[in-house]
């Protein structure tokens, strides 16, 4: 990026303003919605701004892995179609679109957001398979953020198809849903010359010095972490970063309520 | 005999009949079909005496001879520089349009233009296969040093000039902003950080609104509410020489729409 | 029994709902969003911009390449395997040659227009409403199009001729099951794309093309609509 012009963005916002007249520290305007795609399990739609991303979760019975015999299975995938962005092209998956998908299944993941024992049919042979599928519709930056909390809406609104044969029968949904037990919420914090953004606009991306995302759980403690961005962070700026996302779960997570 | 369905000013989109019978004719953006006349376009009705033509009111940049386009410099070769000129066709930048001295042969390019630099040139030929090329010799063509640079509809770069470059003045005036205004719809902005707000949203604000009647009120009453007293009066008024590029050409004057 | 009242109650040369925007991308050039009963689809279009490969440019006119795509979760049973798939890449051979005909990009040679097509949701009619979001969008796109291009499904189902097949009906057990996508410019009537899955007579086929006229035209009109609606 042109020296010149990164100056001079990085002098506006260190005096706080953002060209959307945002504040640093900001979230534009989030909405959600649930279980408005009826050929999935469970759905959501999260807009942020001008970012829209779409979430869809299947369901299907399969082999569990060989050293976690007794839980069910969680896979995340994240298409980034050039339908959203002509920057994605088409072909096998970029390094971003991989990146995305696992820092937000690290998230929820690892924490055990999903209690995977009880997703198990008989051990070794039958466990539940959760497809969770991220597709971006409109790319306006914060992917990471946005995807994750769209996420953890399509896991809450997943119910089970009932069962025919040991078949799942998708024209029969259950009422029942995910044993979920945790509610992480991802939130990236950019570095930006000497000041932190959270939910960055395409363009303010394209800035980035550094980023950190951290995955923040209801009692404030942290479930995963990715750095990325060229150049390195101190300390001092990852515990302020950390400071920054903690506060920020928090407004993020009502909208799971 | 003929009857005009649509009226001049009405958006019109692609098959849409605009009128029936021999007696107008097709134009730009319209066709004949049997005896009656198609849009071929999303756009404007645009109704001159008998002739119909459409106003596009989207469509990437087309390369024109003579306009001043915003650029980044995407490659160097060996004798001038590739333009991103934000359109389907870059353009080039040969060695003697660069500048008015004299470049050394085997001199280092980058040292006049470097990679991802912006600048303000003008277009001074466009051949059948659409190949540009592009000086940097003329009234206030130049490399763009800080500010911003957002990228509106090439289609709407008409209104945000304004008639004799009135509205972009009235932007000027109000925030203190310099701008410059690519025909490719490429504009630079400087200014303060409050100011390059409300400059950027009130230029968006245009581009939503490019069609509809009594724009130029609505800017300056929106212009009038959101503006904010500028702090360094040390900025300069747009100097005369800047103004050549900003003023209409006849294409500019045949494609905007008059103001109520 | 003969198939004399559908499986949802619709008349039998009445679509489903159908729900159509404009712009609802905002980082492509042009684009469109185009529902019909529960099968929903976007389409985005980027371009004219340069093409490579070089080899593959035409000197005296741009080049159009559409890419259909159906979303993992987007399918009534089972999860698709997101990437191309020969079905996928039939679609989209036939959605290109469904559009060309009305597409004018002699302005752009050497260049490409880019169409993708992604759906978070079908139930039947997929192809179709693919195309009608795609035409959609290229208008946006403010490329040159004498007519938009509108699809719907026809065929029978039982003997019975019907307008716009649902998944049900495709899959229907009571009798000989024809589907069949039709693509037409509206205002000349020419087809763009007829394929064919089933078993049907000469009589019936031409009922249906004649059936399904009418409601291609109102399909045409609610896709003007929301290349006009954008702007109020």
């Amino acid at each position: 990026m042109n020296k010149d012009f990164k100056n001079h963005i990085e002098k506006s916002l260190s005096k706080n303003i953002r060209i959307d007249g945002r504040k640093n520290d900001e979230f534009r305007k989030i909405t959600v919605e649930t279980g408005i795609i009826s050929t999935a399990e469970g759905s959501a739609r999260v807009t942020c701004g001008d970012t829209e991303v779409i979430v869809g979760v299947k369901l299907d019975i399969g082999k569990p892995y060989p050293d976690k015999l007794d839980e069910g299975v969680l896979m995340t995938g994240a298409e980034l179609y050039p339908l959203s962005n002509p920057e994605f092209e088409s072909g096998p998956p970029r390094e971003e679109s991989i990146e995305i998908a696992r820092v937000i299944d690290r998230g929820i993941r690892e924490t055990g957001t999903i209690d995977v024992k009880k997703l198990c049919i008989e051990a070794g042979e039958k466990v539940w398979m959760i497809n969770v599928d991220i597709a971006p519709i409109n790319m306006d930056g914060n992917l990471i953020d946005i995807g994750a909390l769209a996420v953890m809406a399509a896991l809450k609104d997943t119910k089970f198809p009932e069962l025919k044969d040991g078949v799942p029968d998708y024209k029969k949904i259950s009422k029942k849903k995910l044993p979920i037990s945790k509610l992480p919420i991802e939130i990236t914090i950019l570095k930006i010359g000497d000041t932190f953004l959270v939910d960055p606009t395409y363009s303010e991306e394209k800035l980035t010095d550094a980023r950190l995302t951290v995955a923040i759980l209801e009692d404030d403690s942290l479930c995963a972490m990715q750095k990325g961005g060229e150049e390195p962070l101190t300390q001092e700026s990852i515990m302020k970063m950390i400071d920054i996302a903690i506060k920020k779960s928090k407004e993020l997570r009502k909208f799971l309520a | 005999m003929g009857k005009l369905l649509v009226n001049d000013k009405d958006i019109v989109v692609p098959g849409e009949i605009i009128a029936e019978g021999m007696d107008f004719l097709p134009s730009t953006g319209t066709y004949r079909h049997k005896d009656n006349i198609l849009a071929d376009k999303v756009g404007l009705l645009s109704v001159d005496g008998k002739v119909l033509k459409t106003i596009a009111l989207s469509g990437k940049y087309l390369p024109s001879r003579n306009d001043t386009v915003i650029g980044r410099v995407i490659d160097i070769l060996m004798s001038g520089w590739r333009i991103d000129i934000n359109s389907a066709y870059t353009a080039v930048l040969p060695l003697q349009e660069a500048s008015f001295d004299y470049i050394q042969k085997g001199a280092d390019l980058s040292k006049f233009f470097a990679l991802d630099d912006y600048v303000v040139g003008k277009i001074i030929r466009v051949t059948s296969q659409n190949l540009v090329d592009f000086t940097m010799k003329g009234p206030g063509l130049r490399k763009l040093y800080g500010g911003r640079i957002i990228s509106v509809s090439p289609t709407k770069v008409p209104r945000i000039i304004g008639k004799q470059g009135s509205m972009v003045s009235m932007i000027k005036d109000t925030t203190g902003c310099k701008i410059t205004v690519g025909q490719n719809g490429l504009i630079w902005i400087e200014g303060e950080p409050e100011q390059e707000v409300i400059t950027v949203n009130t230029i968006r604000k245009i581009e939503r609104e490019a069609h509809k009647n009594g724009l130029t009120e609505e800017i300056k009453s929106y212009l009038d509410k959101n503006k904010i007293e500028i702090k360094n009066k040390e900025f300069k008024k747009e100097t005369k020489e800047e103004k050549p590029k900003e003023e209409r050409t006849k294409k500019e004057d045949d494609e905007s729409q008059g103001e109520q | 029994m003969a198939y004399n009242i559908r499986l949802d109650g619709r008349k039998f040369d009445e679509t489903r709902e159908i729900e159509a925007k404009a712009g609802v991308i905002k980082k492509a050039d042009g684009s469109g969003y185009f529902r019909i009963g529960k099968t929903s689809a976007y389409a985005a279009v980027y371009g004219p911009k340069e093409l490579f490969p070089k080899s593959m440019q035409d000197p005296k006119t741009g080049v159009l390449r559409c890419n259909y795509n159906m979303m993992p979760f987007s399918g009534a049973g089972e999860r698709v395997r997101p990437g191309p798939s020969r079905r996928s890449k039939e679609i989209s051979m036939v959605t290109k040659t469904a559009l060309l005909p009305v597409v004018d990009l002699t302005d752009y040679p050497n260049a490409v227009v880019d169409v993708f097509i992604e759906l978070p949701q079908t139930d039947a009619g997929s192809r179709c409403a693919g195309i009608c979001a795609a035409s959609i969008a290229l208008a946006d796109a403010g490329i040159s199009m004498k007519d938009v291009v509108t699809a719907v499904s026809c065929g029978i189902v039982d003997k019975q001729v019907v307008i716009d097949l649902d998944y049900a009906e495709e899959a229907y057990e009571g009798g000989d099951v024809a589907d069949i996508p039709v693509a037409m410019i509206p205002s000349t009537e020419e087809i763009t794309l007829l394929q064919m899955d089933g078993n049907i007579s000469r009589e019936n086929l031409k009922k249906a093309l004649e059936m399904v006229k009418e409601p291609l035209k109102e399909i045409a009109e609610i896709q003007r609509k929301a290349l006009k609606d954008k702007y109020k």
